[in-house]
């Protein structure tokens, strides 16, 4: 297995952006339930955030995914004609 | 009811536990374009989760994830973006009406009645499409097997008729397809893939083998616009549970983090395995999947007062074999992925070697 260090410093710097997304996420886990029960009770405008949450998560986290097994060389194949 | 919703209390155990689950769901979705719903819907249900809030989280971790998985997938041109979003639009509607089915069959017979009809939908759909799907895989590897080109994509005798239906005023041209074909064909599809989706959580199982035998797409573009689709309606379907405030975002995310490692691995599969090999998987699942519902019925029929009753502990039993065949039917999904990914890796690099080689030799 061969390590592509590009791939690699880039895993790193989204790596560690999606550790501390995750990392704020549990320093706040208990306001998550808690805007879920204010949605429920009808403050309605806390509804955005479990849409805007994973769309936040995926862009920083699906980075780091891509570069993580891209450094580890989990590439696609890069012609048709190789399948 | 709404107000006595609770989230569950999250452990190591807990999130190690979604975290695996996330990640071979993620692996068969971004191979298949679906699937993974099936084993994370339920694991939450087992750690704890209200129903409702096991299906809502898991709806909230799938539509980014659709989409990152399909701009992957972009990359390596398996995406018809315009296909997979007015399948996906009318896929809203389809979803609304499996709705309406599900509470009037609720309002009728009870959750039992419910569990039977799901139940029998996978039954029915799996063993139809799962089996359809299976021997066209069989037909395509003996065609290989036997020396004739299967690169070259050929078109079901259903797909052809589609596609030379000429109804004015409706005609799209879709590159999935290359071809024209009416968007009177596509509103039934998408319909179909959304209420499937709304009963048992997997819309692609009606919107891949749709895509491909119905409109003549190749299987490696239909498993990838069904990602498309998959975005439209989970974030339709987000928004609706988000407003009654039943997402758990935190289960949410611990799935998505697992989820995304596996969409990643499964959609660079993709590139390295013929047509066939995206089909012999869905078959396989499809069909295990099916039989893991049989274990399920017998304890409905007996609820309902339809067959005689069973003990408890006999319900539990079957109830847990048909968990079990559930959780084997993903494994079986993930290990022949990786198998064909890895075995797929190793034969790209041989030759590639072995181009290199001759053209040292040349020079």
């Amino acid at each position: 297995m061969t390590i592509n260090p590009t791939s690699l410093n880039k895993a790193i710097i989204y790596g560690a952006a999606s550790g501390a997304l995750y990392y704020l996420l549990f320093l706040n886990m208990d306001k998550t339930i808690e805007w879920a029960t204010l949605t429920r009770e009808g403050q309605k405008l806390y509804f955005l955030i479990p849409v805007i949450i994973p769309c936040v998560f995926s862009l920083v986290h699906g980075a780091f995914t891509a570069y993580f097994w891209d450094a580890l060389g989990m590439k696609p194949a890069t012609q048709n004609n190789m399948k | 009811m709404m107000d006595s919703i609770s989230f569950i209390e999250l452990n190591a155990f807990n999130v190690t536990l979604l975290f695996i689950v996330g990640f071979i769901g993620g692996m068969v979705s971004g191979f298949i374009g679906s699937g993974g719903a099936f084993v994370l819907t339920p694991a939450m249900m087992t750690l704890g989760a209200p129903g409702i809030v096991a299906v809502a989280s898991n709806i909230a971790h799938k539509f980014p994830k659709a989409i990152v998985a399909a701009l992957k997938r972009h990359k390596y041109g398996h995406v018809d973006w315009k296909l997979g979003i007015i399948m996906g639009i009318f896929a809203e509607l389809g979803m609304l009406a499996g709705k309406i089915v599900m509470s009037g069959i609720k309002d009728t017979y009870g959750d039992t009645g419910t569990s039977l009809y799901v139940s029998f939908i996978f039954v029915v759909v799996l063993a139809v499409v799962g089996g359809f799907v299976l021997r066209d895989a069989y037909k395509m590897y003996r065609a290989e097997q036997a020396g004739a080109d299967v690169h070259e994509h050929k078109k079901t005798r259903l797909a052809r008729w589609v596609q030379s239906v000429r109804i004015p005023g409706t005609m799209m041209y879709f590159s999935s397809l290359k071809a024209e074909v009416s968007v009177l064909f596509i509103v039934p599809l998408g319909f179909a893939t959304g209420a499937l989706a709304s009963t048992i959580a997997v819309g692609g199982f009606i919107g891949v083998p749709g895509m491909m035998y119905v409109l003549g797409a190749p299987a490696l573009m239909a498993s990838a616009t069904e990602l498309v689709i998959a975005f439209v309606m989970g974030l339709g379907g987000t928004l609706l549970y988000a407003w009654d405030g039943v997402v758990d975002v935190r289960l949410a995310m611990i799935i998505l983090a697992g989820s995304l490692f596996g969409v990643q691995l499964g959609a660079i599969g993709t590139t390295y395995v013929k047509d066939h090999t995206v089909k012999l998987v869905m078959g396989v699942i499809m069909i295990t999947v099916l039989f893991s519902r049989f274990f399920y019925i017998p304890g409905y029929l007996s609820e309902l007062g339809l067959m005689a009753p069973i003990t408890d502990s006999t319900r539990d039993l079957l109830k847990a074999v048909g968990d079990g065949t559930l959780a084997l039917a993903l494994l079986l999904g993930a290990v022949i992925i990786l198998g064909a990914l890895l075995k797929g890796m190793a034969a790209h690099r041989k030759r590639h070697e072995q181009l290199a080689m001759a053209d040292g030799i040349e020079e």
